[in-house]
């Protein structure tokens, strides 16, 4: 039980819930109280302080849209928020009710009856949006991944590559996502035409933007890790004649995959970061897409709302970037140098 | 089985070690470095023999060019001038016929143990069966001790245990040649006592010839059958020769104890310090 729950606490990322869990089991009282006072009283204090002074801070400001909210609205809103989200469910779910009930009437009336089922068309609820955002995040991820991890390796493996396509990288690596985005738009209108409802446009659009910000941190720590793979274990390899495939997928990959998953958690952070701007210029309908529809219809509880929006991108990027850390422990044979 | 290997007292003389096939004929040997300064002469016409069957130690201060040697009979380093017959075959590239132990253990620390001397055995017996393979890399690991750690991931395993399965992937490639490139340097000297002893059985059952670099004396005595004495770089060349015409099996309270064994040390230490 104490184990597993100590597991949990690491895997989480709550290294505070560690002296917890061992005080509860009556370990060094003594010394896990100073471990929480360490872990979780100071920050605590310092979290109570920033809610202060962003509270009384708050108060001096108005705005076009009012006063700047402090914690107090943005909690309420965040409730809001999620009560919209309930209701819109139930919404939907009495329409699916009110459908079924309509259809099987008809059917009973009239067996060979015409049955139309419609979708629920109500308007996507914030938690939609999260979902929306973290699906094209992921789209976005994968495109670059594929883009990334071959074209790293090959850099890694041959010093011309690398001298070939090292400016381009250099040249292409800092480019904001807001200048990427016209292209990206006028290029996937040009090529994707059908628009088959199989994938929306501006998801497509998203995604691509995504990709092309974050593909870099990838590729660069692949190539890097490939290229710098120990002098002795390459000698071996030399020493053993092992074919050059044999070489690739035996010796340089599994020697890389630690750098080559920093380079990922990097590369996900950084799609994270850009698709609220891609989203908000792209209309995908997201998070990016909530912040802006929030700023252009500037109600009182808009400003709270953005507020909301951006502690979920802080909190969904944290736990993206966790996920990522237990994914690269899994697959790294030395787990000392992972932070 | 063990009885069968172990060689009858071989104090071979000049005659017949002449007589013996030569395994291993540096003839000549140059190495230069081509630096920012100019040229930097290494080895300057160096001349070595081994014979087959032999083992010799090569001791010398450090930077002497010792390393430089050994990766050249592996073949990880070009030869400027000269040339190096293997079995009567020039040297051009690295390859299992020339096992080599490097100074850190060059394990790939995501396998085990038995991946990692297996990595080579398929190499060298690609038409056997997989058991056959299997069976190779079980005798050569358990042969250095390390019966019940086959399926210990390499990075689990302390740094003398890691050096050990390095000596088993050397022996199990059945090579012409063992190449060991200051095998035990990283080592503290109980575990280093405790590999020699490991390295020395092994050998005796297969009598692969071997070089081992060290800058250890009692090292390069309790090993070798000669040690050779590299002169301080740049432009080295091999200085002196001791034979140490010891009986085998040797145990170190042997050596230690023979009457001949300062002799022998005082030679080496005479040479390391003028």
């Amino acid at each position: 039980m104490k184990a597993i729950a100590l597991k949990l606490c690491s895997v989480t990322g709550m290294k505070w819930g560690i002296p917890f869990v061992k005080l509860f089991s009556g370990e060094e009282v003594l010394e896990q109280l100073k471990e929480i006072w360490g872990t979780v009283g100071i920050p605590l204090i310092a979290i109570v302080t920033f809610l202060l002074i962003w509270h009384f801070g708050a108060k001096q400001i108005d705005t076009s849209l009012g006063q700047v909210p402090g914690p107090a609205m943005v909690w309420e809103q965040t409730k809001a928020l999620w009560a919209e989200h309930v209701d819109e469910r139930i919404k939907a779910d009495e329409f699916y009710a009110r459908q079924d009930a309509r259809n099987a009437a008809k059917l009973a009336k009239n067996p060979n009856a015409n049955i139309r089922v419609v979708d629920y068309t109500g308007k996507p609820t914030y938690i939609d949006q999260i979902f929306t955002s973290l699906k094209t995040v992921f789209m976005g991820f994968l495109i670059a991944s594929l883009i990334a991890l071959p074209i790293g390796i090959i850099c890694g493996l041959s010093k011309k590559i690398m001298q070939a396509l090292n400016p381009m990288i250099q040249v292409f690596k800092p480019v904001s996502p807001l200048a990427w985005l016209p292209i990206v738009t006028m290029i996937v209108s040009a090529v994707y035409v059908t628009n088959d409802g199989w994938l929306e446009k501006s998801f497509i659009i998203s995604a691509i933007t995504v990709s092309l910000c974050s593909l870099w941190a990838t590729l660069i720590n692949t190539a890097l890790g490939v290229s710098s793979v120990n002098e002795d274990y390459i000698n071996v390899a030399k020493v053993l004649q092992l074919s050059p495939t044999k070489k690739t997928f035996k010796i340089v990959l599994p020697a890389t995959l630690p750098l080559i998953f920093t380079g990922l958690r990097i590369s996900l952070g950084v799609g994270w970061m850009v698709l609220i701007a891609a989203e908000m210029l792209a209309q995908n309908p997201g998070l990016g897409k909530f912040v802006w529809d929030e700023f252009q219809n500037g109600s009182s509880q808009s400003l709270a709302r953005i507020m909301v929006a951006v502690f979920t991108v802080g909190i969904i990027g944290f736990i993206l970037d966790r996920i990522m850390v237990e994914l690269q422990k899994l697959v790294s044979f030395d787990k000392k140098t992972i932070a | 089985m063990s009885e069968i290997a172990i060689k009858e007292a071989p104090i071979a003389t000049e005659k017949e070690i002449s007589d013996k096939k030569v395994m291993l004929d540096i003839k000549d040997l140059t190495k230069i470095y081509t630096t920012p300064k100019g040229e930097y002469v290494v080895l300057e016409k160096l001349n070595l023999q081994v014979m087959k069957e032999e083992f010799i130690s090569i001791i010398g201060h450090s930077g002497c060019g010792k390393s430089t040697l050994l990766t050249m009979i592996a073949g990880l380093n070009d030869i400027s001038e000269g040339e190096i017959l293997l079995d009567g075959k020039p040297i051009t590239k690295p390859g299992p016929d020339r096992g080599v132990v490097f100074q850190s253990p060059s394990l790939f620390p995501w396998m085990t143990a038995l991946e990692n001397v297996l990595l080579g055995v398929e190499q060298v017996f690609p038409h056997g069966s997989k058991n056959d393979r299997l069976d190779i890399c079980k005798y050569y690991l358990d042969k250095v001790g390390l019966g019940d750690a086959f399926n210990k991931k390499a990075s689990e395993l302390s740094q003398g245990m890691q050096q050990r399965v390095g000596i088993a992937r050397a022996f199990a490639l059945k090579p012409k040649i063992l190449l060991l490139d200051e095998p035990f340097g990283m080592l503290d000297s109980l575990t280093r006592a405790e590999l020699q002893d490991v390295l020395l059985e092994v050998w005796n059952k297969e009598n692969i010839t071997a070089i081992a670099i060290t800058h250890d004396v009692d090292e390069s005595i309790f090993l070798a059958d000669r040690v050779i004495m590299m002169t301080s770089g740049p432009r080295a060349v091999v200085g002196d020769i001791l034979e140490i015409p010891l009986e085998r099996p040797r145990t170190r309270r042997e050596v230690i104890e023979h009457p001949d064994y300062y002799h022998y040390r005082g030679h080496l230490i005479n040479f390391l310090e003028h």
